[in-house]
C-alpha cells in the first residue's frame, strides 16, 4: 500500500515532527515499503481471535491510594531546559 | 583477569587475590586502551566506578558480600543510572543525567556490582546493527582486519561488543524484537531474553512497552544465570512485572539433559537460512542428541506473520512512548522556538534520528483515525495466533531450537539505506517477543570466521531450563570461549 504526501504531512503534524519536502519524498518511499511489509496482516483469518495486549493476559494491579513519593522538584527541574521560580518555561501559549 | 568469567572473578574477589578497586582499575584501563577500536561505550563512568569499587571492598570487609560484590560490568545506555548520563543512543538525551536508578540498576547496586559505564546502542533501541546511535556506530570485534568492518548487531550491540572483546565480563541488554539475542549471536556471546514481565522495566527507557524486556549478556550461561539472580523479580514500580517466585538460576545448571525433548520449527530452517549457517546449527543440535535429548520437527504456521505484526505493534507503542520527548521537562530543546508548536516540531525533528522518526510516523499512522482496526487491532489478533503456535508446540516438546539470524554479521553500511532489509534481520527472533516467551542465544560455531548463534526457546518462565540447556552445551563445546583476534 502506498502512502500519499498529504498523509505523511498530516501524520507528521500529529506526531509533532517537522519534515521538509525532501524528507517527505524519502518517507513516501520508506513508509510505503514498510506498509507493504505489514499489509500481509490483512490476509490472516482473525475472525474469532481476541486481540492480545499483554502476553500473559495479566490485568492491572491496583495499589492503595497513598502518597509514596517525596517532593523532588529541585532535582527534576535541575535537568530541564528552562525553568523559573519552580515552573517549567515554554514559549508563550496565549497572546 | 580480563579473560575470566563473572563466576571466576567472584571467586578471585572472595579469596582476596584481588580487591574490587584493583579489578575496576584494570578493567577501566583496558576500556580506555581498547575501546577506540569498537566504540562499544557511550560513557565511561570512571569516577563513580572507583567509588562503587571502594564501597564494594568495604561491603566485603563488613562480611556483607554477595557473589556480585566488586565484579565489574556495564549497563546498556537505556537503563537509567542516578548521576550518570543516560542517552539511549540519542541526541535527544545527550545531556540527560537521571535523578533516579532503574530497578535493574538499583538491584546491581545493592548487590555491590561495579558499573564501568554505559554501552552503545541503536537510537532508542530501534535497530539491528548499532549503526543508528548518535554517538557513532559500534564495530564487531570479530572480522576485524578481514575486509569491511562488521556490525555487532543491535540494538544491544555495544554490550555485545564490550563482552566479546573482554572489556567487561557481562553487560545488561534489552530485547524488543531480538536486541539481546541477535547481537549476542553476531558477537559470539551468550544472551537471554526473559519472559515478558520477569525483569522490571522501571527506569528502562521505553520503546514498545508490551514487548520490551531487559536481560543478561555474558560469555557463559553460568554468568547469565548469575545476572538473572540479580535482575529478575517483582517490582511494584512496574505494573506489568509479574509477581512470581524467582528461582536460584545457578542451582539447576548442572541438571542432566537426558530425555530433553527438542522441537525444530520447520519455518525457521527455511531457504532464508544460508546452508553454512544451517550446518553449524544442525551440528549444535547433534551435540544435544549426544547429551541424551530427542529431536522432532514442529510447525509454527503463523510465524511468517511475525515481522508484519511487530512492525505495527512496536511503532504504534513507540509513537505513544516517545511523545514524552517534547523539550519541556528534560532532554534536548531546539534553539529560539517561535511558539509552542515550533518548539515541539523542531525539538523532535532535530533531536531524533531518521529511523526513530520513521517508526514514530508509521506508528502514528497505524493508530490514526480510520486505520486503527486495520492495523493495530489486526496485529494484536495475529499476535495471539503467533503465541498460540508456540503454546501448542510446547505441549509436545520442552524447548525449541533454531538459528538466531539467517546469516552471520554483515558489513557496516550494508543495510542502512534499506529499512525493510534491516527489519528482516530479526526474522527468527521477533515472534518470541510477540509471544512473551523467553529465548537464549548461545555460541554454536563459525561461518567464515564469524560467530553463529543457536537460539533456544522455552515456554513462559522456563529461564532456568534454558540456562541449564545452554550451560550443559557449554560443558562439551568451547565456542563461547573463543576470543576475537
Amino acid at each position: 500500500m502506498s502512502i500519499s504526501r498529504e498523509d505523511i504531512e498530516k501524520v507528521a503534524v500529529l506526531a509533532r515532527i517537522k519534515v521538509d519536502d525532501e524528507q517527505v519524498s524519502a518517507l513516501e518511499k520508506d513508509l510505503g515499503n514498510i506498509l507493504d511489509l505489514v499489509d500481509q496482516l490483512g490476509a490472516a483469518d482473525t475472525d474469532s481471535v481476541e486481540p492480545m495486549a499483554h502476553p500473559l493476559d495479566a490485568v492491572q494491579k491496583l495499589r492503595a491510594d497513598e502518597v509514596t513519593e517525596t517532593n523532588q522538584r529541585e532535582a527534576f527541574q535541575a535537568i530541564a531546559p528552562a525553568t523559573e521560580d519552580g515552573l517549567y518555561l515554554v514559549p508563550k501559549v496565549i497572546e | 583477569m580480563h579473560n575470566k568469567s563473572v563466576a571466576e572473578l567472584s571467586r578471585e574477589l572472595e579469596s582476596g587475590n584481588v580487591s574490587s578497586v584493583e579489578l575496576a582499575q584494570q578493567f577501566l584501563d583496558r576500556v580506555k586502551r581498547e575501546d577506540e577500536k569498537y566504540n562499544s561505550f557511550i560513557t565511561v563512568s570512571e569516577e563513580q566506578a572507583l567509588a562503587e569499587a571502594k564501597a564494594a571492598d568495604e561491603m566485603r570487609a563488613a562480611g556483607k558480600a554477595t557473589p556480585w560484590t566488586g565484579v565489574p560490568f556495564a549497563h546498556k545506555d537505556i537503563f537509567c543510572t542516578n548521576g550518570v548520563r543516560t542517552t539511549c543512543g540519542s541526541k535527544m538525551l545527550e545531556n540527560f543525567v537521571p535523578p533516579y536508578d532503574a530497578t535493574v540498576t538499583a538491584n546491581f547496586r545493592a548487590a555491590g556490582a561495579v558499573c564501568l559505564g554505559k554501552t552503545n546502542m541503536d537510537e532508542f533501541a530501534m535497530g539491528s546493527s548499532s549503526e543508528s546511535s548518535y554517538y557513532g556506530a559500534t564495530t564487531n570485534p570479530w572480522g576485524l582486519g578481514a575486509g569491511d568492518k562488521r556490525v555487532p548487531g543491535g540494538s544491544s550491540g555495544g554490550s555485545a561488543a564490550a563482552v566479546a572483546s573482554r572489556l567487561v565480563p557481562a553487560a545488561t541488554g534489552t530485547d524488543t524484537g531480538g536486541s539481546i539475542r541477535q547481537p549476542a549471536a553476531l558477537c559470539g556471546i551468550t544472551g537471554l531474553k526473559p519472559t515478558y514481565g520477569r525483569v522490571s522495566r522501571y527506569g528502562m527507557i521505553a520503546f514498545a512497552s508490551s514487548l520490551d524486556q531487559g536481560g543478561p549478556m555474558a560469555r557463559t550461561a553460568e554468568d547469565a544465570a548469575m545476572m538473572m539472580n540479580v535482575m529478575a523479580g517483582h517490582d511494584p514500580k512496574d505494573s506489568t512485572c509479574i509477581d512470581r517466585a524467582v528461582p536460584d538460576y545457578t542451582a539447576t545448571l548442572n541438571e542432566p539433559l537426558k530425555g530433553l525433548k527438542i522441537g525444530l520449527p520447520k519455518e525457521y530452517f527455511s531457504d532464508q537460512l544460508s546452508p553454512a549457517m544451517e550446518e553449524q546449527v544442525r551440528n549444535a543440535i547433534r551435540e544435544y542428541e549426544k547429551l541424551g535429548a530427542t529431536v522432532k520437527e514442529v510447525s509454527l504456521p503463523n510465524a511468517k506473520l511475525a515481522i508484519a505484526a511487530y512492525y505495527v505493534i512496536a511503532p504504534a507503542e513507540a509513537s505513544a512512548n516517545l511523545s514524552r520527548f517534547d523539550g519541556v521537562r528534560y532532554g534536548y530543546r531546539c534553539e529560539d522556538p517561535k511558539d509552542l508548536m515550533d518548539m515541539y516540531t523542531r525539538t523532535r525533528a532535530e533531536g531524533f534520528g531518521s529511523e526513530v522518526k520513521r517508526r514514530i510516523l508509521v506508528g502514528t499512522y497505524a493508530l490514526s483515525h480510520g486505520y486503527y482496526d486495520a492495523y493495530y487491532l489486526q496485529a494484536q489478533k495475529v499476535r495471539r495466533l503467533i503465541q498460540q503456535d508456540f503454546l501448542n508446540a510446547f505441549k509436545d516438546v520442552d524447548v525449541l531450537m533454531s538459528p538466531v539470524t539467517p546469516s552471520p554479521a554483515f558489513a557496516q553500511g550494508e543495510k542502512t539505506t534499506d529499512p525493510v532489509a534491516m527489519y528482516l534481520e530479526d526474522v527468527f527472533t521477533i515472534a518470541i517477543n510477540l509471544a512473551g516467551i523467553p529465548a537464549m542465544s548461545v555460541p554454536a560455531g563459525f561461518v567464515e570466521g564469524l560467530p553463529v548463534g543457536l537460539q533456544i526457546i522455552g515456554n513462559h518462565f522456563s529461564e532456568a531450563r534454558l540456562l541449564n540447556a545452554a550451560h550443559q552445551f557449554q560443558q562439551v563445546t568451547d565456542w563461547h570461549q573463543r576470543e576475537p583476534k
